[in-house]
């Protein structure tokens, strides 16, 4: 089954990948944080590196993942994604951590 | 007529800077790639309309941006549509992945450094201090980066391949970060030796390799720093600045972290030059465009106080015009850009009030 998944970038992230709001990402089932980010970073190649590390694939310490109001942060990037964010009815949020003050 | 295009790398973005030859109207373009640090621009000798930039962020890491336009237009390297996959089908986007090499064929396996506590720590690809284009090929360019180690792309930016044997010398594990980190923020190629590079490390010193990067040697012979147990070890100087007049490529002159120093035989050896400097510690260091023994410098009081009026001048911030008289150009972390038309003689603001300025380049446009 392939899934049309919502993605929200942080502003800085939009502007280096040309994104005006929104973008769509279609994904076969099992929707997860992995399969997301792989789709990701195919469509918009200059991402890579900025979200997650090139090698590791651990996501950068100051970027959070946030979907239905919790912080998935901390999840297995294997975890199945919440049934909302695989039906497109609440985006998947990526979000630069508040810092600083 | 002449024109001169100053590229200015700040804490909140780039500006470039353009005047016609008599530079008394300067007109300011930016803020390109606002929010990111531009740690430095440069643009390649050999096509001035080629510009690469270094854009990073502690949240979304690296990034290299090259324009082909003279700064009009960005793109990172390799990720126009046609170049998006590999005849292999594995996506691209290359262009900000700067992985440390570890192979055996190429250099050793990747050491460790000293940390600030004196024990060891492993090396962590942090950002693009310094972007070095090659002298000969626009798509050739070198990378120096924190923690310290030099790139290399041949492909205009698109992909980065570590020249091992710098990092993978003998004495990586004496190497230890500055108050700024442990950056790699210096390159000099050598207009008449296309084998022979000279780099600086803060805080590990001088190397130089005479085979294209395959070897290196610490060249620190003469460098005596206080805070080293060995004043006058083989490494551990925190060099912050090396220059050199393109006529005369073996005649070196060093900011160190305190000395201003000189090199007749292309680092071999070291003496002091401070001379009557009111202090002798700062950051840049620069030559003139035509007198190969006129060189510039800015005295800061101290280690512990470093705010000359409007704010630091930083390593990478200041730079010449080859115009007759020689222009000289340099930021302040307080926003500034102060110019001299006449060699020094006069100065004066050609943009006020931007964020902290981090680099400056100057190209000289006939």
């Amino acid at each position: 089954m392939v899934n049309v998944i919502r993605i929200v970038l942080p502003p800085h992230l939009r502007t280096l990948a040309h994104v005006d709001g929104e973008t769509e990402l279609e994904i076969k089932t099992p929707v997860t944080q992995r399969s997301v980010l792989d789709a990701l970073e195919a469509k918009y190649p200059m991402l890579r590196g900025t979200i997650r590390d090139h090698v590791t694939l651990l996501r950068r310490p100051m970027v959070r993942f946030f979907a239905c109001g919790e912080d998935l942060s901390h999840d297995s990037p294997d975890t199945p994604l919440p049934d909302a964010i695989a039906s497109g009815s609440e985006p998947f949020l990526i979000i630069g951590a508040i810092a600083g003050g | 007529m002449s024109k001169i295009r100053v590229l200015v790398g700040t804490r909140k973005g780039a500006f470039i800077l353009t005047s016609d030859g008599a530079r008394k109207r300067w007109k300011v373009r930016g803020p390109h790639f606002a929010g990111w640090e531009i740690y430095h621009m440069k643009d390649s000798p050999v096509d001035p309309d080629r510009i690469y930039a270094s854009q990073t962020s502690g949240w979304f890491g690296q990034i290299i941006q090259r324009s082909d336009d003279a700064g009009k237009t960005w793109k990172t390297p390799g990720s126009s549509p046609e170049e998006l996959k590999s005849p292999d089908g594995m996506t691209k986007g290359e262009s900000n992945k700067f992985v440390y090499d570890t192979s055996p064929e190429t250099g050793k396996p990747l050491t460790t450094h000293q940390w600030y506590d004196g024990t060891q720590h492993p090396w962590e690809f942090k950002r693009v201090w310094h972007l070095e284009p090659s002298l000969h090929d626009s798509d050739h360019v070198y990378a120096g980066v924190e923690d310290a180690a030099l790139f290399e792309s041949k492909d205009g930016g698109k992909s980065w391949h570590e020249l091992a044997g710098l990092r993978g010398s003998d004495t990586g594990p004496k190497w230890q970060p500055g108050a700024g980190g442990m950056c790699l923020h210096t390159i000099l190629l050598d207009p008449g030796n296309p084998n022979r590079i000279s780099i600086a490390i803060s805080a590990a010193g001088t190397f130089r390799t005479d085979d294209g990067g395959k070897t290196w040697k610490p060249i620190n012979y003469g460098l005596h720093s206080q805070f080293l147990p060995d004043p006058t070890a083989e490494v551990g100087h925190c060099v912050h600045r090396i220059a050199f007049h393109p006529s005369r490529p073996n005649t070196l002159f060093m900011q160190k972290h305190w000395d201003v120093m000189r090199s007749d035989n292309a680092g071999d050896s070291w003496q002091e030059v401070s001379g009557n400097l009111p202090t002798d510690f700062g950051f840049p260091i620069d030559v003139h465009a035509h007198e190969p023994e006129t060189i510039y410098v800015v005295p800061i009081k101290s280690d512990s106080e470093h705010y000359p009026p409007d704010g630091n001048v930083l390593r990478d911030a200041m730079s010449v015009d080859s115009l007759e008289p020689c222009g000289i150009y340099f930021g302040t972390t307080g926003g500034q850009v102060y110019a001299s038309a006449d060699a020094g003689d006069n100065w004066k603001p050609i943009v006020r009030d931007l964020p902290a300025v981090l680099s400056v380049e100057v190209q000289t446009l006939r």
